[in-house]
Order: structure tokens, then C-alpha cells, then sequence
């Protein structure tokens, strides 16, 4: 079979070149130690740190198959961090752990309604999703403001720390969040009839609603989903800093989603999407990340990387290069320029 | 539902000269009703504030502040109007901004300096332009690669802001020509100067019709002869042009260049022009009506700072307001659809 036709093969092969990149010039890179029982290493450190990327570019992998997109989710990480911390932040015990998971709990109610009504506006009111999520988008660092009252607030909580830095087992706990959301989402979609209902509103919302599809509570149902996991993607960042920063919680992140889902190969004009390749198109992001922090780059130069990245795949993706390139093999070639239905044949006659 | 009922209305008195009006300029609905707010507003600030907000000053100000939006705002028109979204203008801004900084600073002329902020801008906007035409990138991503780009080369030419000592460029901002009261500078006429130009070029020329017709409908206007390819690559070359000079302006306004400008400037744009009533899915909308909805912006950002509110209010209200015009919009765009 030829293997790099396969819509994963380049994705995975850009983060293999990477990773060999990074393992040449420094060899500590794929070094992975146990200490008390728990695993360290750049590796680990790649993992650990893309778990809210990750679970924000799952769901913005789902919203974008029903043909829409989220640019509120950092936004709405913004607000379940801050509401989660004025939680633990007003109880009388911040270091409870039956405290921090109300303030969990209540920080995804929010979120998922945040994400209903991003829903709400695209699927009832039939609002193009970019300017139905931009409103959220603009609207809901302000209420983030508002709920920490204007400061930064910061919460010593043991329980809410370990989100973040915490280990189960030998594997960090934000790690093992991204694999159950993963796991879950993956049986969900291609287990059920769900993801190729999904599919088939992004290909075509109105012949899938003539063939008796419920496209409307499919894209709300999308939009739910992507408002929970930024949801939880806030909490792992406040987790994280020990704080709520309604400016700086997921700052630019709907840029990175798109781009990792974009990476791994899922169309923004809806559709087929790939759970597997968003993941390794987040991967991609987190070792280039890590990558050009190595390279002692400013860290504030890094985004002209990801623009020459950016700019290389969707080159690499359109369809002039890959006409242009099927012409180079063809010229060469012949047999394998041969369209799909001839290619049975060509296959006979070899 | 009551889009609907109106529309019945209309039919069955077409003598009305209001409804005929109603009807058949149903595309300008969102501008006026984005003028009838910025009035309200003014109204409301004079009642409220007793007096103090309607003076010549606030309004000479009202300009002066917002003279880089307004030309964000304008080149993004053109951009939307293709149906299409330029996210990297605010990056643009502060990468040009930063670059004419550091020249004036190692001691370029002023006006090589210039050209080069514009020059700059446009290359950015051909970069996103030849991606979206030629490779079929979408517009969303395509421009968001420029403004990585920009943003990052922002921090490439100085990690820091830098001060500007030239007299020539500080000009601009601080030459105030006098009318009683009234003040306007030289970055407020740039701005002026850009909106009549635009409205100009969009209603009166082969190619401001060119970007309607793409807009209306891209298959159309590509069975009709135009030459669709060009116009769209010139729509975001008119737009990274257009954030080299709101660069300039900004970096006279502020008397600096600073790495950081600009950042989330690109959703303030989009935000005035979706307000001053240019639909986001193309073909619809008016030059002036962005510069409408920047006023409309600017007007609420003085407001906010008059009462001493939390600037948090601030991103609420534009989000409130936004909402409130993409339903407004969305309902003039379905009964037009009902109409056919």
C-alpha cells in the first residue's frame, strides 16, 4: 500500500522529523527518568504541558466538522479559571479537596453553558460561527474581569495544584485527563453513529437535515462539547499558575487549536476530521514550542516559526501543489499519475 | 416573524414612500441604525454627563484617538466585502510601527522610512492575498499565518519600544490645525483623507465594483468576465497597506514604536466594521459605515472612561453590541432571502 497517501502519514512524519531534530542536538531529549515512581524528562514535559491545548483543539476538531468554529474558548478558559478560583478562593477551607471539586464542577456547568449559547446562536439563529463565537469572544474576558474583580487571584490549594503538577501513578495527572478525553471522544464519535452524523452536516448541513439528520442539535451538541473541554483546559492553566489571569488564561490558544487541527489534516471547511491527527498536530505545536525555546529564541520571535509552519502545510495541502506534484510524478512516472478507477487495472497489469 | 410580517406590510402598500425606502435599501438598514446608536450614545452621554461630553474638544479627540482604527477599519471593508477576514492588521500595525521606529532611530530619512512601513504592510497583505487566491487557503487561516508572521517579526526588528526623535513624523501628530474649538491633526486628515478615498474607490471604479460583485457572488462574477484573481489579492493588499499607515499613525500618536501594539486590534476592526453594518458574508456594507462603527467604538470606550467604569465593562458592551447588529443583520438578510 502506498503509505503516504494516508492523511496521517504527513502529520506524523513532520513530528518524527521533529522529535529526531531535537534528539540530534540534544541527546537528553528522549532521556526519561523514574523518581519515586513517577517519570520525568523533556518528553514528559512535552505531554504534561499540551494537555489544555489538547483538550481545547479536540473540541474545536468537532466544532469544525459541523463547518463551524470556536474563537471564544480562550475566553471561556478565561471564566472557568476565574470562576473556579473565586470559589476556592471565598470557602473556608481552599485545601479541601470536596472544595475544589464543587469549584471544578461549577466551572464546567459554566462552560457548557457558555458553549450552549455559542450554540445557540449558530444553530437556532443560524449566525455565521465566526462572528456568533467573536461575540463571546470579546464579551467574555470582561466577565472573567468582573467575576476576580479586576485581580489576578491566586489560591494555595493542594488538591487544585495537583490538576496540573499532580502524578497518578507514574504519568502526570493533566496527562491522563487528555487521554481519558481523547479515549472518550474517539469511542464516542467513531463508535458510535455520531461522528459520521457529524461528518455529514459538515459536508452538507441541508441535504443531511432532508435525509433526517438532527444537524441543529448536532452543532449545538459540538458547541456544548468545545465550550467543557476549554472549560476544563482553564482550570488545568489556573491549576497550573496557582491563579486566575482573566488576560493571560488562554491568550491566543483558539489560534493554536485551529492551527493543530489544521495540522493534522481535519479541513476548516468541515466535514472528515481526525481525532488522531489533531493529536499529533498538537504534539507538533507543543515540541516545536519546546523546540525553539531551546534554540534560545526570544520566546516572544516564535510565532514567525509557527507562520513558515503554517504557511508550509496549507501550501503543502492546496490543491495546486498537489496538482502540480502528481504532474511532476506523472511526468515521470506514468502508472502512478493513473486516477483512482484506473487504478485497479494499473495494479493487473504490473 | 415580525421581518415577515413588516414585509407583508410593505406589499400591500407599496404608496408608502417609507416602506418603498425600507425596502429597497434594505442593505443600508444596518448603517443607519449604527448612525441612530452613535447618536443615542451622544445624546444619552450629554443628558447623563450633564452637558460636559458634547464639546468640540471631545469630538476633535473622538477623532484623533481612533485615526489608526479607522484605517484598520477601512482596509478591512474591503477585505470583508470580498467575503473574506484579515486577522493580522493589528500585527501588521505594530510590526510596521516598530520597523519605521527602529529606521527613524539608525537614521533613515523620514520618507524612505515611510515607504517602507507601507511597503511592508502590502508585502503581508500580498503574502495572505496570493494564499487565499492561488492556493485556496481560507481567508481565516491564511491571514492568520500573516499575522504569526507579523507579530513575530514585530519582535525581531526590537524586543523593547523604541522612542522616535524625528520631528518630521511627530508632525503628524502634533501640528494641531485650529477651527475655533475644533482641532484636527495631520493623522486625523490621513484618516479622512483614506475613508474618502475608499468610499470613492469602492462605489465609483471598475474595481470597487469588481469587489461588490465578488462578494455578492464569486462564481458570477468570474462568468461575467471580471478578473476576480486580481481583485481579490488587492482587496488584502489594500488592507496590509492599510495597516502600514495605521502603523505610521500610531507610532506618531504614541511618539513611539513598541512590539506590543495592536494586540486583539484586528477584533476591534472586524467588531467596527460588522457594527457599521458590512455583512460578514460579503457583498453588502459601506466604507462610511465603518467609520461609523469606529466612532461607535470610540465613543463607548469615552464614555466608559468618563464614568470611571471598569474597563471590563468595556469588552461586555462591544460584545453586547456586536451581538445586538449581527441579529439585526441576520433578520434583514432572511427576509431578503424570503423575498425571492
Amino acid at each position: 500500500m502506498r503509505i503516504w497517501r494516508h492523511r496521517l502519514f504527513w502529520p506524523s512524519a513532520a513530528l518524527v522529523v521533529l522529535v529526531a531534530v531535537n534528539a540530534i542536538a540534544r541527546p537528553q531529549f528522549l532521556r526519561i527518568t523514574l523518581q519515586d515512581g513517577e517519570l520525568y524528562g523533556a518528553l514528559i514535559d512535552i505531554l504534561r504541558n499540551s494537555a489544555p491545548l489538547m483538550l481545547v483543539a479536540l473540541g474545536m476538531t468537532i466544532v469544525i466538522a459541523t463547518r463551524g468554529i470556536d474563537l471564544s474558548v480562550g475566553a471561556v478558559m478565561a471564566v472557568s479559571g476565574a470562576v473556579a478560583l473565586t470559589i476556592i478562593d471565598g470557602s473556608g477551607d481552599p485545601g479541601a479537596t470536596g472544595t475544589v471539586l464543587v469549584a471544578v464542577v461549577v466551572a464546567l456547568l459554566v462552560s457548557l453553558v457558555l458553549g450552549a449559547w455559542n450554540g445557540f446562536l449558530v444553530s437556532a439563529l443560524g449566525i455565521q460561527p465566526i462572528v456568533a463565537t467573536l461575540v463571546l469572544m470579546l464579551a467574555g474576558r470582561g466577565v472573567a474581569l468582573l467575576i476576580t474583580g479586576g485581580f489576578i487571584t491566586t489560591v494555595n490549594s493542594a488538591p487544585l495544584a495537583y490538576i496540573a503538577s499532580g502524578y497518578l501513578t507514574v504519568l502526570p495527572f493533566a496527562f491522563i485527563i487528555s487521554v481519558v478525553v481523547i479515549t472518550a471522544l474517539g469511542l464516542v464519535e467513531r463508535r458510535t453513529a455520531l461522528g459520521v452524523l457529524t461528518e455529514a452536516v459538515g459536508i452538507n448541513p441541508e441535504a443531511s437535515r432532508l435525509a433526517g439528520v438532527r444537524s441543529r442539535g448536532i452543532i449545538w451538541g459540538a458547541y456544548m462539547v468545545s465550550g467543557v473541554l476549554a472549560g476544563l483546559a482553564g482550570i488545568i492553566y489556573a491549576s497550573n499558575i496557582k491563579a486566575a489571569d482573566a488576560n493571560a488564561a488562554g491568550f491566543l490558544i483558539e489560534l493554536y487549536a485551529i492551527l493543530a487541527v489544521v495540522l493534522g489534516g481535519t479541513s476548516l471547511a468541515g466535514g472528515k476530521f481526525s481525532i488522531a491527527g489533531t493529536v499529533i498536530g498538537v504534539l507538533i505545536i507543543q515540541t516545536l514550542d519546546s523546540t525553539i525555546l531551546f534554540l534560545g529564541v526570544p520566546s516572544a520571535q516564535s510565532p514567525v516559526f509557527f507562520a513558515f509552519v503554517v504557511v508550509a502545510v496549507v501550501i503543502a495541502q492546496s490543491p495546486r501543489t498537489r496538482n502540480a506534484l502528481r504532474a511532476l510524478g506523472g511526468a515521470r512516472r506514468p502508472r502512478a499519475a493513473a486516477s483512482v478507477q484506473d487504478r485497479p487495472k494499473v495494479e493487473v497489469a504490473s | 416573524m415580525s421581518a415577515a410580517m413588516t414585509g407583508t406590510v410593505a406589499a400591500e402598500r407599496p404608496t408608502s414612500t417609507f416602506q418603498t425606502f425600507l425596502s429597497r435599501r434594505a442593505g443600508m438598514m444596518p448603517t443607519f441604525a449604527a448612525l441612530i446608536i452613535l447618536v443615542l450614545l451622544f445624546v444619552g452621554a450629554e443628558a447623563f454627563l450633564r452637558g460636559d461630553f458634547i464639546t468640540p474638544g471631545n469630538i476633535s479627540a473622538l477623532l484623533l484617538d481612533n485615526a489608526y482604527l479607522v484605517i484598520l477599519a477601512v482596509g478591512m471593508t474591503f477585505v470583508i466585502l470580498t467575503a473574506g477576514i484579515d486577522l493580522s492588521v493589528g500585527s501588521v500595525m505594530a510590526f510596521t510601527g516598530i520597523l519605521g521606529a527602529q529606521l527613524l532611530a539608525r537614521g533613515v530619512p523620514a520618507w524612505l522610512a515611510i515607504v517602507t512601513m507601507l511597503a511592508g504592510g502590502a508585502v503581508i497583505g500580498l503574502l495572505i492575498g496570493t494564499l487565499v487566491q492561488y492556493f485556496s487557503v481560507q481567508p481565516f487561516i491564511a491571514s492568520l499565518a500573516g499575522l504569526f508572521l507579523a507579530r513575530g517579526l514585530a519582535y525581531v526588528v526590537s524586543l523593547s519600544s523604541i522612542k522616535v526623535e524625528n520631528t518630521g513624523v511627530l508632525w503628524l501628530q502634533t501640528n494641531r490645525i485650529r477651527v475655533g474649538d475644533w482641532y484636527i491633526t495631520p493623522t486625523g486628515l490621513i484618516a479622512l483623507l483614506t475613508v474618502a478615498v475608499a468610499a470613492f474607490v469602492l462605489h465609483l471604479t471598475r474595481f470597487g465594483r469588481t469587489i461588490y460583485a465578488i462578494g455578492g457572488n464569486e462564481q458570477s462574477a468570474r462568468l461575467m468576465g471580471l478578473d476576480v484573481g486580481r481583485t481579490k489579492v488587492a482587496a488584502y493588499v489594500i488592507s496590509g497597506f492599510c495597516g502600514g499607515l495605521s502603523g505610521l499613525v500610531l507610532t506618531a500618536y504614541s511618539g513611539a514604536g513598541y512590539p506590543r501594539n495592536g494586540i486583539g486590534t484586528e477584533l476591534d476592526a472586524i467588531a467596527a466594521v460588522v457594527i457599521g453594518g458590512t455583512l460578514l458574508t460579503g457583498g453588502r456594507g459601506y466604507v462610511l459605515g465603518s467609520l461609523v462603527g469606529v466612532f461607535v467604538y470610540g465613543t463607548i470606550k469615552t464614555i466608559i472612561s468618563f464614568m470611571g467604569a471598569e474597563q471590563s465593562w468595556m469588552q461586555i458592551i462591544i460584545g453586547a453590541l456586536l451581538l445586538l447588529f449581527i441579529v439585526v443583520q441576520r433578520a434583514i438578510v432572511a427576509r431578503s432571502e424570503q423575498r425571492r
